[in-house]
């Protein structure tokens, strides 16, 4: 019953098909992008080219403004806003320092010694989010009150002194100084930092650590060599999701701070929704962009944008 | 050789091949399974076959060439048009659906209202009905096996397709599978094509096996026919274990070769020989380790006449039950296999011993010597691996 | 010495808790100053219990009706981000096409964006194009930079799936679209729930770029911040309480149904 012929040896290729075969849906991905696409395109991108339009304008609300390619406008806005700019990169950095300092134990607790806590601890750490992170911010406010239980331990503890002196806070005051702002960002970022560190916490085989024991490895050894190196991912992505709006926020300047702690976001902030000057505030949210991406870039370059996005 | 008649569940690919830029997965190539058969695909992996199976199957558009079931050329069909259901490796069972579900999925599809008791009935055949109302994740591999048949099945194809059915079970559950495959196929009659890298497999469960190597066919046929005469060194080596020496053509003596290899003499029948049998010329003479027989150098003369023999020293000898595995160097070839029955032992076939091989030359077949001595005898290790 | 011992083998543990009283210290505050009865308009001073603000939760003029706003722009938002963000993520994953990786970046962008930025010039189109500010504008704004985060959702999700199941539907006489409703959307649900969940929180407590492009209309969010500088009623703690405990209850529900689940059929 079989019968079988056997393939030729194919001295010459086949003559090719005379038409392509016809893909299917060739054009789908295209049309799925589309809609998606379009609306990052129109208020996305096509703001930002606005914006840049608009910080080289010049003129007034009563007249109108008309692009001159008036680049002082940068000069000016640097030259008058630099400390607000030095600031902002100071207090993010801080911030973004002491959320890997918070973060990395949690979620390394979250990852490795929750045991049937480990949902809990997810549950505990995101919940907050639903209630409105300006109302948690108020309650800094409360926290940190002059005189309340936090202020009074620290002063007791003689750390004030010590913050006092390099200039984080004043007097035996913790509102509205550089230490209650840098506390309240690093608050309202820390699940940010948590949670692609977790992540990539999550994915390293619980087996390494004992084969790193068993090199005889010791467990700081462990950390240093295995642990921290394949969580890098989860740093890297962590703290860019923390820098970044750290560096652009204004409520908890604006909340915990003062006039002395004005980030360049309260600058946009108010050059846009009060001052009414465009200009300024786009060629001042133009150079954070700007130093944003440059940062975003550098930091690309060693990780990959896959594994951020 | 022309299948006219009850032609409706033949396979016939006529110059079907695929390229994806430069490179070639399959080059054009003819193959027609008849109705009713099991038909293997066998090779390492990277050699065209699964993408060949896909191609039945309408999940690879062909560069070349046309499919045909039956009288219909249905190339251009996509699959969920096609009478022909596929059996995933890995099973691809639908997560989300429970066991009844996944059976009854393609019924569903073609719009048949009353499903329950076809796929009851299916179940049984498979011996799953207990398990109708589970996930997929809560049954063994076994099970989920037995689940990927009877999703297929339930659909009456013309031609069932099998990729690599059984490559998640181990060895045990695979035998048993086998055979439990060989009885569904025999009892629904319908054809079956079966791709795998394993040629246990493939030989113990199909009627006709299809070689592939690198895109193309090497060779095609019955499974015993395949083992016992090889055309050239990957299906010799792919197939089982063969020895294969370089030797020379000496002489022709009526049906027979006589060629020389060292110092000694082999006998080779004409028509086991594919390679060109001018005098002077190169031929790989081979042999299967179980068609060897040794005995020790001391008693020679006891060897009958007429047969090929070769002297060696013994390497090195495996006890595995049934067999004994001997690897002995010889001068003519390093490192012959031979794989001796149990049934007397001679005490004297240790390490070091000084021993004759021989055979009949019934047994020997020759290939060309300009073939790579050495294909195919890896990728049997890279997949078992 | 023992304790020492005891200390150091911990110490990540009791780091790691410290962190997590950090995060959840405010959370408390906010819950026990809900009970709290202020003097003047500041509920920064714990005076004497009360349950006042939660027996009338809605009697601050303005807040419930903030609170509806900003309910109803985060179930569009989350809407619109999610269909647009899905079917980019099936994009991304299922096919080949030019331009990947730009698409990738225009997806990558807006996360890495200060919201201020992204705030201040879509603010900027709005101005220019005589745009009226209020729903439509704070909307649009929303399902924009929620986009990516559901894009990132679902994308990790298709990518843990297994093409062959899709194969096998089209095998078993699913024609594209029956696939795609009957095998490839119900696998993908999970990734899909998860970039909804994330679009809705996302949008809900949103308050940079919805102050900027809002106009006149006061969403939840904004009205915090106007009563921070206005006079802070006690009800705003209340609903911060509530939404939390709901989030809380409603994860737990389901985690407590999907054990049983399994559970059951195991």
């Amino acid at each position: 019953m079989s019968t079988l012929t056997e393939a030729p040896p194919p001295l010459t290729p086949a003559a090719p098909a005379k038409k392509p075969p016809r893909r299917r849906g060739r054009w789908t991905p295209y049309w799925l992008l589309l809609p998606g696409l379009l609306w990052l395109v129109v208020f996305f991108a096509l703001p930002m080219i606005y914006q840049a339009s608009t910080s080289v304008q010049t003129g007034s609300l009563e007249q109108g403004y008309k692009v001159t390619w008036h680049f002082a406008t940068y000069w000016n806005a640097l030259g008058d806003y630099w400390p607000q700019a030095l600031r902002s990169v100071l207090y993010a950095a801080a911030a973004t320092v002491l959320c890997l300092l918070l973060g990395y134990p949690l979620a390394y607790l979250i990852a490795f010694r929750a045991g049937r806590w480990r949902n809990l601890i997810m549950i505990l750490v995101i919940a907050p989010f639903f209630t409105s992170f300006l109302i948690r911010t108020l309650a800094w406010k409360t926290i940190l009150a002059d005189g309340g239980p936090v202020v009074g331990a620290l002063n007791t503890l003689h750390v004030l002194d010590v913050t006092d002196w390099l200039g984080w806070t004043a007097g035996d005051r913790v509102l509205a100084t550089p230490l209650a702002v840098v506390c309240g960002l690093t608050y309202n970022f820390l699940p940010f930092m948590i949670l692609p560190l977790y992540t990539s916490l999550e994915r390293i085989d619980g087996r390494l650590h004992e084969a790193a024991g068993d090199l005889y490895a010791k467990p700081s050894t462990t950390f240093r060599k295995v642990t921290f190196p394949l969580s890098m991912p989860g740093v890297v992505s962590g703290t860019l999701l923390t820098f970044i709006p750290a560096s652009g926020d204004y409520v908890n300047a604006e909340l915990l701070g003062s006039t002395d702690t004005r980030m360049i976001g309260n600058v946009i902030q108010t050059q846009f929704l009060r001052v009414l000057d465009y200009p300024t505030a786009a060629a001042l949210s133009f150079i954070l962009m700007a130093a944003i991406l440059l940062m975003v870039t550098f930091y690309i370059r060693r990780s990959g944008t896959e594994d951020l996005v | 050789m022309k299948t006219t008649n009850d032609s409706g569940g033949d396979v016939r690919l006529t110059g079907i091949g695929k390229t994806y830029g430069s490179f070639t997965a399959v080059h054009p190539l003819d193959l027609t399974v008849p109705q009713g058969s099991f038909f293997a695909l066998l090779g390492a992996s990277g050699c065209g076959k699964t993408t060949t199976l896909r191609m039945i199957a309408g999940l690879e558009e062909p560069t070349t060439g046309t499919v045909h079931l039956g009288d219909q050329d249905v190339t251009r069909l996509p699959p969920y048009k096609r009478p022909v259901n596929t059996v995933f490796q890995s099973y691809a069972l639908f997560p989300h659906l429970d066991i009844f579900e996944n059976v009854a999925f393609g019924l569903r599809r073609r719009g048949i209202k009353s499903v329950k008791k076809q796929v009851e009935d299916m179940l049984e055949l498979v011996q799953l009905g207990e398990q109708a109302r589970k996930k997929p994740h809560q049954l063994s591999g076994g099970q989920q096996q037995r689940v990927a048949v009877a999703r297929a099945l339930i659909n009456h194809p013309k031609v069932l397709l099998l990729d690599e059915p059984l490559g998640a079970l181990d060895l045990k559950l695979r035998r048993q599978m086998q055979l439990e495959l060989k009885r569904i196929q025999t009892e629904v009659g319908i054809t079956f094509v079966h791709v795998t890298h394993d040629q246990e497999e493939a030989m113990t469960m199909a009627d006709t096996v299809a070689v592939m190597n690198a895109g193309r066919v090497e060779q095609l046929g019955a499974p015993a026919d395949l083992y016992e005469n090889p055309r050239s060194t990957f299906v010799a080596n792919f197939l089982g274990t063969s020895n294969l020496i370089q030797a020379e053509v000496d002489t022709r003596s009526g049906d027979d070769i006589v060629l020389r290899a060292g110092g000694g003499k082999l006998v080779l029948p004409a028509a086991r020989c594919t390679a060109p049998t001018a005098a002077g010329g190169k031929v790989l003479v081979g042999v299967r380790p179980e068609k060897i027989a040794l005995t020790h150098a001391d008693d020679a003369g006891s060897i009958p006449e007429g047969r090929n023999r070769i002297t060696g020293t013994i390497a090195d000898a495996s006890f595995i039950g049934v067999s004994t595995q001997y690897v002995v160097d010889s001068a003519v070839c390093p490192e012959l296999a031979v794989y001796a029955q149990n049934v007397e032992r001679d005490g004297r076939l240790v390490p070091g011993a000084e021993v004759v091989l021989h055979w009949s030359p019934a047994h020997t077949f020759g290939l060309d010597a300009d073939q790579d001595i050495d294909a195919g005898v890896g990728s049997v290790e890279e997949e078992a691996a | 010495m023992p304790v020492v011992t005891w200390l150091k083998r911990r110490l990540v543990v009791i780091a790691g808790l410290i962190t997590l009283g950090y995060l959840l210290l405010p959370n408390v505050v906010v819950t026990v100053f809900s009970f709290n009865k202020p003097k003047g308009r500041f509920n920064y001073e714990w005076q004497q219990f009360s349950t006042d603000a939660w027996q009338d939760p809605c009697g601050v003029s303005g807040l419930c009706g903030s609170l509806s706003i900003s309910l109803q722009i985060a179930l569009w938002a989350t809407i619109g981000a999610t269909a647009l963000g899905s079917m980019i993520a099936f994009a991304l994953v299922r096919y080949r096409f030019r331009a990947r990786g730009a698409v990738n970046s225009m997806i990558f962008l807006p996360m890495a964006m200060p919201e201020v930025v992204m705030a201040a010039s879509l603010l900027t189109l709005f101005l220019n194009l005589g745009a009226r500010l209020g729903f439509w504008t704070i909307l649009i704004a929303h399902i924009m930079f929620c986009l990516s985060f559901v894009v990132v959702a679902v994308k990790a999700r298709v990518m843990s799936m297994d093409p062959r199941l899709e194969e096998a539907a089209r095998d078993l006489y699913a024609g594209p679209l029956q696939t795609f409703l009957r095998v490839t959307l119900p696998i993908a649900a999970p990734g899909i729930a998860a970039g909804a969940l994330l679009a809705f929180a996302l949008s809900f407590d949103d308050f940079i770029i919805t102050n900027f492009n809002a106009g006149s209309t006061v969403t939840f969010p904004m009205f915090v911040w106007g009563s921070a500088q206005r006079g802070t009623p006690v009800q705003i703690n209340v609903i911060g309480t509530a939404m939390f405990l709901v989030a809380v209850l409603l994860v737990l529900t389901a985690m407590v149904i999907s054990n049983r689940r399994t559970k059951r059929k195991a």
